[in-house]
């Protein structure tokens, strides 16, 4: 599985406030929330994101708050991946959960700038930034979630284990 | 190799000998915990997935909490869905309006968890029961529908920090400033995908209140979970609020720890973090000049009935400044009925506050107490992230609930322990 778009880059410390404000959480419906993703950070990533874009970060992206609507709004505004230093545990949970690929690798995550071209492979960990030519090796995820992940998420996991 | 506490309650919920620190396990669930945000993902998920019953009514519990009673038609709605799955699902531990509390402190009080217990939670701060001793963390919706199905989840076993408290607090100094403290001191991921195990005779000598409020704030350093050892004080708390049976686990002599903290409670002074970050720590007595707008005393971190009483001891008597709008917000309908026998709730009016129902509404901006542009608060809540009151341009300081009263007497972050010092 492959992704190819433009990097839409933050710092440090994402929280899932910013990513999708609790004000909107009374909805549950993706779309309707996605159209508020980031907006207390980047008020014009709504505008800007194409599908197949690229959001990359540093460390501990999507701390704070266990909700799930946070990777899900990123999902349904139509990036294919983020890329951090690191992510916060539950983040990190959900997104595999729901099908929000994500990848760790710091030296992606410091060299890939804002508005740069970005491939990414997600079998082999292998990130281009096609606008500097730099090529960047991420951690592969352990076998247990790459199972979780070919099943379709967890709760097709579960159901195969029933 | 010895185990953590952490570590060893694992490994008994997977059925395991041992566990080590990055070992993947499918552990057994005592009981899987959602809210009125996190729950409607989850039933819709559960549902979707084919499922039709949850693997046991008495391990799985709901509170409505974050927008109870609904502040609008769709909050309305997400209750509403909770209530109808609960209903059909015969859920023993639903709680709704009249019964409701803040969630970490109403599961805890009604004896719903206990020593011992592995749980997860659809809620970030699901991380509070390790106060009695219980491996819990905070999971997502995902994880919750997965959890009410099989009844079990998967982890990675943590690593541990293990925090050493000496030493006893000092007066106006709670356990608030203590957890603060420690997050200034190792960042809001310095304890990522970690435990924070605490001991020491320091950690004998708090409170339970003091407790929970440490535990609840350890996922604010990333934490998978905090936890403090079983003692006397957690075995009296739990006892007359359950009839299940707890388990006290210990961690082994020679439990392997990636860091070890020292933290000397006398040592402790009364904290702020400053916006936008938890670990932006400072000394109340710095922030003089900070001019306020609004305190929020309440959370499931600091709306136990220390808290009240801390607030209690401050306001009665006195009045807010002027310019400030003292909100305060016990977290259970026990706390509020405390708060009303032993006349803190007039005390609390008299000097200018309101008291709320419980509610998780200002913590994470949903209402009561939204922030306009430029406006500050000084709240004992948890998080002080952009926006997360308000206005993006509103500003959060986390505190403890003596300093929030103290700094609503001056209009200004102050200090607790130079206001009001005769009652």
């Amino acid at each position: 599985m492959e992704a190819r778009g433009t990097v839409f880059k933050y710092g440090d410390n994402v929280d899932t406030d910013v990513i999708i404000p609790a004000r909107y959480l009374n909805s549950q419906d993706a779309k309707e929330l996605a159209a508020h993703a980031m907006e207390d950070i980047d008020a014009e990533y709504v505008k800007k994101v194409q599908p197949g874009d690229i959001m990359v970060a540093g460390w501990n992206f999507g701390c704070g708050s266990s909700r799930e609507h946070a990777p899900l709004v990123i999902k349904t505004s139509g990036a294919s991946v983020v890329i951090a230093k690191s992510f916060a545990r539950i983040f990190y949970r959900n997104s595999i959960n729901i099908g929000l690929p994500i990848m760790e690798c710091e030296e992606a995550a410091d060299a890939i700038a804002s508005g740069d071209v970005v491939s990414v492979n997600f079998d082999t960990g292998t990130i281009v930034d096609e606008t500097t030519g730099q090529t960047f090796q991420a951690q592969p995820f352990p076998e247990f979630i790459q199972k979780m992940i070919s099943a379709g998420g967890l709760m097709n996991s579960i159901k195969e284990n029933r | 190799m010895g185990m953590t506490m952490t570590q060893k309650i694992l490994a008994a919920h997977a059925g395991l000998e041992d566990v080590t620190a990055g070992q993947l396990i499918n552990a057994k669930l005592d009981l899987v915990h959602g809210n009125d945000i996190t729950t409607p993902v989850a039933i819709n998920e559960f549902e979707k997935a084919g499922f039709t019953e949850v693997f046991d009514k008495d391990k799985v519990s709901i509170v409505l909490d974050h927008f109870v009673p609904n502040k609008d038609i769709k909050s309305a709605q997400q209750s509403k869905q909770c209530r109808l799955f609960a209903g059909a699902q015969n859920v023993t531990h639903f709680y709704d309006v009249g019964t409701m509390g803040i969630e970490h402190a109403l599961l805890p009080e009604q004896g719903v968890v206990g020593a011992g217990d592995c749980v997860i939670g659809a809620d970030s701060h699901t991380c509070t029961y390790g106060a009695l001793g219980a491996f819990s963390t905070g999971v997502g919706s995902t994880d919750m529908a997965a959890g009410m199905a099989s009844g079990y989840a998967w982890f990675k076993v943590p690593s541990a920090i293990q925090v050493v408290l000496t030493g006893s607090l000092p007066e106006r100094v709670s356990g608030k400033d203590v957890i603060l403290h420690l997050i200034g001191m190792i960042g809001v991921d310095g304890a990522l995908y970690k435990s924070l195990e605490f001991t020491g005779e320091g950690a004998h000598s708090l409170s339970m209140d003091d407790r929970f409020c440490i535990c609840n704030m350890a996922i604010e350093a990333g934490a998978k979970n905090g936890i403090f050892p079983v003692d006397d004080k957690a075995i009296a708390y739990m006892e007359g609020r359950t009839e299940r049976p707890y388990t006290i686990y210990e961690a082994d002599e020679d439990a392997v720890y990636d860091q070890v903290i020292e933290i000397n409670l006398s040592e402790l002074v009364p904290t702020v973090s400053y916006p936008h970050l938890p670990e932006n720590t400072h000394p109340a007595s710095d922030g003089s000049e900070i001019k306020i707008d609004q305190i929020v005393i309440g959370s499931c971190t600091n709306g136990r009935m220390e808290d009240m009483e801390a607030a209690y001891e401050i306001l009665n008597g006195k009045k807010i400044a002027p310019w400030v709008r003292g909100i305060i917000i016990p977290a259970t309908m026990e706390v509020f009925k405390e708060c009303i026998k032993r006349g803190y709730a007039t005390a609390f009016i008299d000097s200018g506050c309101i008291i709320s129902t419980p509610t998780c509404g200002p913590c994470l901006g949903g209402y009561m107490g939204i922030l306009a542009e430029g406006e500050r608060c000084v709240s004992t809540t948890n998080r002080n992230f952009v926006g997360r009151m308000g206005h993006v341009k509103s500003e959060v300081y986390l505190a403890s609930p003596a300093t929030a009263a103290a700094s609503a007497l001056t209009g200004y972050i102050t200090d607790p322990r130079t206001v009001n010092k005769e009652n």
